[in-house]
């Protein structure tokens, strides 16, 4: 039971990362590899708000806007005067970003590990097995986020503007829509979502490296191509499905290779699936 | 005044010049073709015009305004609008929703249920469809549909990219009409065709394209009765 609960705890942490990798790819169609640092980044705000202030609320809420902003910023400074330039040159400014916040964060905060609490929630006995709160919180808030955001892209003209620009980005602008506002939009709910995810880690961990982001974001990355890139559903069954994996592995004598399986389970998915579980064909146009 | 001026309009894909410096005119009210053969500009023309590709030389000016290199969502804004070559609905969105994608630019909800429902008079078969998803309706209710869905901007000009393309020949007829209607209520059209037949009969006036250059000009009659161009464009 336990180890179920926590799988699909860190699974919806994997899930919402994995939410920002998969929008933005649908809608700008890159791979936002300084993604994950987002949320490192959204860690040292929580640590920096929680020593000045001490209120869990306004750090998680400073660790929102923070994220939310850089997102936008990172978009407008470093991607967006690439729009039209090659997919490698895009990935590349994207892996150098990466770079550089985990650069900056190590001049601001130090290269060793420091601990974050936010909150200690203690356990709760279910059946017979204690579960920390603090996953149930995660899963609930997780779950919360996760409709929020499908009843927003289905029910709202931003939404569904948000659909038609990963559809077809010509057609979306004869539309009328601004292209580059609804990118701006998309990067921002992406960073906004990673925060949560950063909050809901370090619940899990409880300590800020600047390295933080790296492993999250490769696995959030592994779920969401595992989903099928592009999908919202599909981000959100491979982040659940490599929470729980991971979990159930941990507690049995494969436990040392559970990194391996994930990353195995990738690779057997792809070579089944090539565009993951739920990912769709592109059309082909005439 | 012309609604829409280009004048020695330059089109590069890399270095290969496919718009080599055309210029031409749409009136208010009018309806004007541009005939060519598959790859003489026709697309690469339109899309300059809205915006979607950005010409290396020549202008685009629209109601007075010079319009070149304007971002597309802006040109929507002012009134012109464009059904793509191959019809790009939206195939993940339903019918009521492409609709409303349409008006994306309007922000009067009673005025877009109004025109919505105004589409639907049109085109039966769309309102018949409206909650099924684009991509499962027909070619020819696509083709309704491209045409519904850039008609609910109210547009000033509206140019369309081979509509009758892959339709059956009485959809062809039915397309027609309906450019015709959209003409009729105030709409100034630009229309590219490839099979120059039905759509000379219904023009003002009419450019030959060939080869990124415009070959002939004249009236859609003129044209009609043209050997040459009867040999090229109407099958003889
Ligand atoms: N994206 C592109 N990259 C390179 N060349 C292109 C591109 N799009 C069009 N061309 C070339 O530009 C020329 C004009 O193409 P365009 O699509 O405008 O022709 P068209 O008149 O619309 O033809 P059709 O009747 O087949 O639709 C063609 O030679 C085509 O090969
Ligand atoms: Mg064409």
């Amino acid at each position: 039971m336990s180890t179920l609960i926590e799988g699909l705890s860190i699974g919806s942490v994997y899930a919402l990362i994995a939410l920002g990798y998969t929008m933005v790819y649908g809608i700008a169609k890159m791979l936002n590899f300084a993604h994950g640092d987002i949320i490192m980044v959204g860690a040292y705000a929580v640590l920096t708000t929680m020593s000045l202030c001490g209120f869990p609320l306004v750090a998680i809420l400073v660790a929102v806007v923070v994220c939310t902003l850089l997102g936008i910023a990172i978009e407008k400074v470093a991607y967006k005067p690439l729009r039209g330039a090659s997919p490698l040159a895009v990935l590349i400014t994207a892996i150098g970003v990466s770079y550089l916040l985990q650069g900056i964060a190590q001049l601001v905060y130090g290269s060793a590990s420091r601990p974050v609490t936010i909150i200690d929630m203690g356990n709760v006995q279910i059946g017979n097995s204690a579960v920390r709160v603090s996953s149930i919180v995660t899963l609930v808030v997780g779950a919360i986020l996760m409709v929020i955001l499908t009843l927003f892209i289905k029910m709202t003209k931003t939404g569904r503007a948000m659909i038609a620009v990963s559809e077809d980005r010509g057609a979306a602008e004869l539309m009328g829509i601004n292209v580059n506002g609804i990118i701006s939009i998309t990067f921002a709910i992406g960073s906004a979502l990673a925060a949560a995810a950063s909050v809901c880690y370090l619940f899990q961990i409880p300590s800020a490296t600047p390295t933080l982001g790296s492993m999250p974001g490769i696995k959030a990355f592994t779920a969401a191509v595992i989903g099928g890139i592009g999908s919202i559903p599909g981000a959100v069954i491979g982040g659940v499905l490599l929470g729980v994996i991971e979990n159930v592995c941990k507690s049995t004598p494969l436990a040392p290779f559970t990194t391996s399986i994930e990353f195995g389970l990738l690779i057997v998915i792809l070579l089944v699936k090539p565009t993951g579980i739920l990912g769709k064909k592109r059309r082909e146009k005439v | 005044m012309a609604l829409l001026e280009v004048k020695d309009l330059q089109v590069f894909y890399g270095v290969i010049q496919a718009i080599k410096g055309i210029s031409f005119e749409v009136n208010q009210g009018e309806i004007v073709t541009l005939i060519g053969a598959n790859g003489a500009g026709k697309t690469t023309t339109m899309q300059s015009i809205m915006g979607l590709i950005k010409p290396r030389g020549g202008s685009v000016v629209y109601d007075g305004k010079d319009i070149t290199g304007m971002p597309t969502h802006k040109i929507v804004g002012m009134g012109m609008t464009q059904v793509p070559e191959g019809r790009r609905v939206f195939s993940e969105l339903t019918v009521y929703e492409n609709l409303l994608m349409g008006a994306y630019t309007e922000k009067d909800r009673s005025r877009i249920k109004e025109d919505i429902e105004e589409i639907y008079t049109i085109f039966p078969r769309l309102g018949e469809r409206k909650s099924q998803v684009a991509g499962t309706l027909s070619g020819g209710e696509q083709q309704m549909l491209a045409m519904g869905r850039a008609i609910m901007s109210h547009p000033k000009l509206l140019m369309l990219d081979e509509p009758s393309m892959g339709l059956s020949p009485a959809l062809v007829d039915q397309v027609f009409e309906i450019i015709k209607h959209f003409h009729k209520t105030g709409t100034t059209i630009l229309l590219v065709e490839q099979n120059a037949n039905k759509s000379l009969a219904i023009s003002d006036r009419a450019y030959v394209l060939e080869n990124g250059r415009i070959t002939v000009t004249g009236t859609g009659s003129e044209l009609m009765a043209s050997e040459e161009i009867r040999k090229a464009y109407l099958g003889g």
